[in-house]
């Protein structure tokens, strides 16, 4: 059909098959170089005077030998990232399932904030009379961090959520070196469906890991900890809600047992998320449990990166809190950075975690969230994730199979991987089809306590209609796995902007940076 | 509240999809004393503009370092960031992903942490590269660690040139896990006898190029004496630009090269996030701390990145992980592989001579003053002074008036005698009207 100027309005016949293209590229999908095989070491994108005459003062160690860096233009440098940053997946381009991880919306008032040149502009070691607004903004979101968690003090600097796990156990393990106790109490109980980092933390300073099994309904036995738990033990590590996308239901008895066996509760708060609002960790008898900004408090993950992790800590173990701190003065608010002058104030710091004073800029982002949601709008985001989990669970329960039964769930859903038994579909092939559609895929073999996990965790950021499609997508999957679709999963994915890779390969011989082909001829050899 | 997309309609007609009549029914497994049946005492929701006007209000009692001559660094350093860097960083597709663990669909995160990897390789010298550490000071403690894998020793020696958060950092660690640390005194004049320190039971020495008091240490008889020893070497920076200008950690023998690269495409956000760099020779990969990206090839034969070498992190071998990291400094890493990318090894070479030649100036100037002596005699673009008075009262006094003199050594070495100590760091951005006003400032206050 043609339009009055005589141009195709649609599409010729043949425009369903696939051309393969000369250059490689697919329209938006452009095959990208690395800036080793398209840049120069002559090349530059910036433009820096010439510095004045001046006699170096460099000792011997000029640098002589060239260092292989290759430049772009600043055009060149635009398109370079520009198509790179189009080969990736985010939260701004569609639902981003991730369980566990929290992905959801990153407001950009928080950018904006966090770029106010009062806040990314200012050095951590200025007089501090000169940083009084950061030091006020670092007091108020901690101010936050207790009163939402109803614990006594707050250890702002660690950098992510692994680091402040580390700073949670050293503050238990200041404590216990305090009573005299370090030679004896060196377990940690560590339930089965813990993060990675939970024992890895607790090995890292030379705690023993001691496993604890997870009773039938995904959840832990506080009969069991009371059995495992006894003098030598330092600290039960208990993330809540568990990563089943439980609440753990005797949380109070297990902190109990622990109590009573004179250990510390340590409760990692990656899904803190689920209960903002509606209940505090102070309240559950936890000692100490860190705070993803990046999960809890939407600061971008950004890749991987950079975190944050707050630790909250209980009345018993707030003394032994790292330096720096905040204290308030007449003067002003004082940032007390070593242990000489934490002691003068009855502290007694276990040590330092980080130079400096931890993230702030992600304190700025975090705060903005909590203020522009306010107690009530924290609340509420907490009920919704519960319930978007909720409704994506009741759509799927009759297809997919939940190891646990059909029962609520807090802030994510799991699922394991019965229900495709003798389709020839793996949860892999099954996460790499949502990708064809469009969709991240769920967060996959984790917690290891179910076979084939599918932890889905679709967050308050999901309007009905975008959790409805959803569903419609996941069920069309289920049924085409079960239908003996095979394909559709076990080449996927068949359209992103990579086939599925090799991940053995890459990690039997690794190849970690660039290097430079050999030339023609030695090659040839 | 503008996040929430769900409506009051939504919500209930999705509570009745769900089974329940009340939201509090799928919360039922919170014990009932526990669950809060009022909404926390703190502030209730705001408007875009009033948190806006809330932040601005708390930013505006602070005095950013553009605002004045501004010379302190210590660790983290005021430079000129282009703004392509800002504006690539804010695409929703690097800032809004997650870690690449799909990588069909995150080959823009694995690419750039490719780049990543190999500039920072090319820069210290190294094999290899990991795709980065939370910041410096923690990458040391990560490399002290991992020193004792390697040697299975727990003796770490550490110079009194080493910044002393870093110094803290390693120190707290390995008091937690019992093993053993050697810090020499605050070395102002970098006279140290490291060497003398090092014996059978050392696993490494850790030394800061240039150091915290601004002087370039020559690392090479350091190494031959460590590897005499049995021992490795540990070489920290603060500065990164300083590697555009001086002999690279790797052609002095360091086996492991950790530092800060706060200094390329990051702002100095007040201590944070900053980006750790870490590298190290092939043979140690494997006991490398941290993620790592690697190339492969997809299913059609295309090459690829993903993760690799993953058998070392925590998420596969728990406790017998190499670190219990999770995470590296994602978006702080692209800001710093972008801007590199910019400066290119021309560009580099002469953002490092600009800072360089504008410290020597600044030194000459202060020599020059009656009652100040600088300290060192190589140096890159930092410097330390020694003058009449209480350097932390002088720096209050100039700060009062403006100026931004430098950190006084006290603040990081308290009760050490070095009162009379000023750390002052010079970059690009510093201005000879800079210079002028800090020394006439300077002569003032004295």
């Amino acid at each position: 059909m043609l339009n009055r100027q005589g141009r195709p309005t649609t599409p010729a016949n043949d425009a369903t098959a696939v051309h393969k293209t000369f250059t490689g590229n697919r329209a938006l999908q452009q095959i990208e170089p690395l800036i080793f095989e398209i840049g120069s070491t002559d090349q530059t994108g910036v433009d820096i005077d010439a510095p004045a005459p001046h006699h170096k003062k460099l000792g011997g160690l000029e640098r002589k030998n060239p260092i292989g860096l290759p430049g772009l233009s600043e055009p060149e440098t635009m398109r370079h990232y520009v198509r790179l940053s189009q080969k990736n997946y985010g939260i701004d381009s569609g639902l981003f399932p991730l369980g566990s991880c929290t992905m959801k919306h990153n407001p950009r008032l928080n950018e904006k904030m966090a770029r106010l040149p009062g806040f990314s502009d200012v050095h951590p070691l200025q007089p501090q009379s000169t940083v009084q607004g950061a030091l006020e903004l670092m007091d108020t979101l901690a101010h936050w961090l207790v009163t939402l968690t109803g614990m006594d003090a707050v250890a702002m600097s660690p950098k992510a959520g692994a680091h402040g796990e580390l700073c949670g156990l050293m503050a238990i393990k200041a404590a216990i070196i305090a009573r005299g106790e370090e030679a004896t109490r060196k377990v940690v109980l560590v339930p089965d469906s813990a993060h990675g980092t939970n024992p890895a933390t607790a090995a890292l300073i030379h705690f023993e890991v001691r496993s604890v099994p997870v009773r039938e309904d995904g959840t832990v036995d506080p009969k069991v900890v009371a059995e495992l738990a006894g003098p030598d033990t330092a600290a039960i590590m208990l993330t809540n809600p568990n990563t089943c996308g439980l609440f753990e239901k005797d949380v109070v008895a297990i902190a109990d047992a622990v109590h009573k066996a004179g250990g510390y509760f340590y409760a990692d708060g990656a899904n803190f998320n689920a209960i903002v609002g509606k209940a505090r960790p102070g309240d559950l008898g936890v000692d100490a449990m860190h705070i993803n900004l990046h999960k809890t408090f939407s600061t971008p993950h950004g890749g991987g990166g950079p975190g944050s992790g707050p630790v909250v800590l209980s009345e018993r173990l707030a003394p032994f809190a790292p330096v720096p701190f905040i204290r308030k003065t007449e003067e002003g608010l004082q940032l007390v950075e070593d242990e000489a002058e934490a002691t003068k104030h009855g502290a007694h710091p276990f040590g330092r975690m980080t130079a400096f004073h931890g993230q702030m800029g992600m304190y700025v982002r975090a705060l903005s969230y909590m203020l522009s949601h306010g107690a009530d709008g924290l609340k509420q985001a907490s009920e919704d994730a519960v319930l978007n989990a909720n409704y994506v669970r009741a759509g799927l329960a009759d297809l997919m199979s939940l190891p646990f039964g059909n029962k609520p769930c807090m802030h994510e859903v799991l699922f394991d991987d019965t229900w495709l038994k003798d389709t020839g579909v793996s949860t892999l092939d099954f996460a790499k089809a949502m990708i064809d559609e469009g969709y991240h895929p769920m967060t996959m073999y984790f917690p290891l306590v179910v076979h084939g996990a599918m932890l889905i965790e679709p967050t308050e950021s999901e309007s009905r209609a975008s959790l409805d499609l959803f569903i419609a997508t996941l069920r069309d999957l289920a049924i085409a796995a079960k239908r003996g679709d095979t394909e559709r999963f076990t080449g996927a994915p068949y359209h992103a902007p990579m086939r599925r890779l090799d991940e053995t390969r890459a990690a039997r011989s690794p190849v970690l940076k660039w290097t430079p082909p050999l030339p023609i001829l030695e090659a040839a050899e | 509240m503008r996040y929430l997309p769900l409506s009051a309609d939504d919500r209930s007609d999705m509570l009745a999809r769900v089974g329940v009549d009340h939201i509090d029914k799928l919360f039922a497994d919170i014990p009932r004393d526990k669950l809060l049946d009022k909404v926390l005492p703190l502030p209730l929701s705001k408007g875009e503009l009033e948190v806006e006007r809330m932040l601005s209000k708390m930013a505006a009692r602070n005095k950013a370092a553009s605002s004045g001559p501004f010379f302190v660094g210590a660790g983290a350093y005021k430079h000129h960031v282009p703004a392509t860097v800002d504006h690539l960083i804010q695409r929703s597709e690097f800032l809004t992903s997650y870690t690449p663990y799909q990588p069909e669909i995150a080959q823009g995160t694995l690419q750039y942490l490719f780049e990543f990897q190999t500039q920072v390789a090319a820069l210290t010298g190294m094999d290899v590269a990991n795709a980065s550490m939370y910041d410096g000071s923690t990458g040391t403690g990560e490399a002290v660690l991992m020193a004792h894998r390697i040697t299975k020793r727990n003796k770490a020696v550490l110079s009194g040139g080493l910044h002393p958060h870093y110094g803290d950092v390693v120190r707290t660690l390995s008091e937690m896990s019992n093993a053993e640390v050697v810090t020499l005194k605050p070395d102002l004049r970098a006279k140290e006898d490291l060497i003398a320190a090092i014996d059978d039971q050392t696993s490494c020495v850790v030394v800061q190029s240039p150091d915290v008091f601004g002087t370039l240490r020559d690392l090479k008889p350091i190494a031959d004496a460590c590897h005499a020893k049995g021992a490795l070497l540990i070489a920290v920076f603060t500065e990164v630009v300083s590697l555009g200008l001086v002999t690279s950690p790797g052609e002095q023998g360091a086996d492991i090269v950790v530092g800060e690269g706060q200094s390329i495409g990051n702002a100095l956000n007040f201590g944070g996030p900053y980006v750790g760099l870490f590298a190290t020779k092939t043979q140690y990969v494997r006991n490398m701390p941290g993620r790592l990206c690697g190339e492969t090839v997809d299913a059609e034969g295309k090459r690829g990145f993903v993760l690799t070498l993953s058998t070392r992190e925590q998420h596969i071998r728990r406790e017998k992980a190499t670190s219990n990291i999770c995470t590296n400094s994602g978006l702080c890493t692209l800001a710093f592989t972008i801007h590199m990318t910019l400066l290119g090894e021309k560009g580099l070479r002469s953002l490092a001579e600009v800072n360089h030649a504008n410290a020597v100036m600044l030194a000459d100037k202060l020599a020059k003053l009656p009652h100040v002596e600088v300290v060192n005699e190589q140096f890159f673009n930092e410097i330390s002074i020694r003058l009449k008075g209480d350097a932390t009262k002088i720096v209050d006094r100039l700060a009062h008036h403006g100026i931004m003199a430098g950190v006084p050594a006290a603040r990081l070495f308290p009760d050490q005698g070095l009162d009379d100590v000023l750390i002052i760091a010079n970059t690009e951005v510093n201005t000879d009207e800079d210079r002028d006003a800090l020394v006439a400032a300077l002569k003032e206050a004295m």
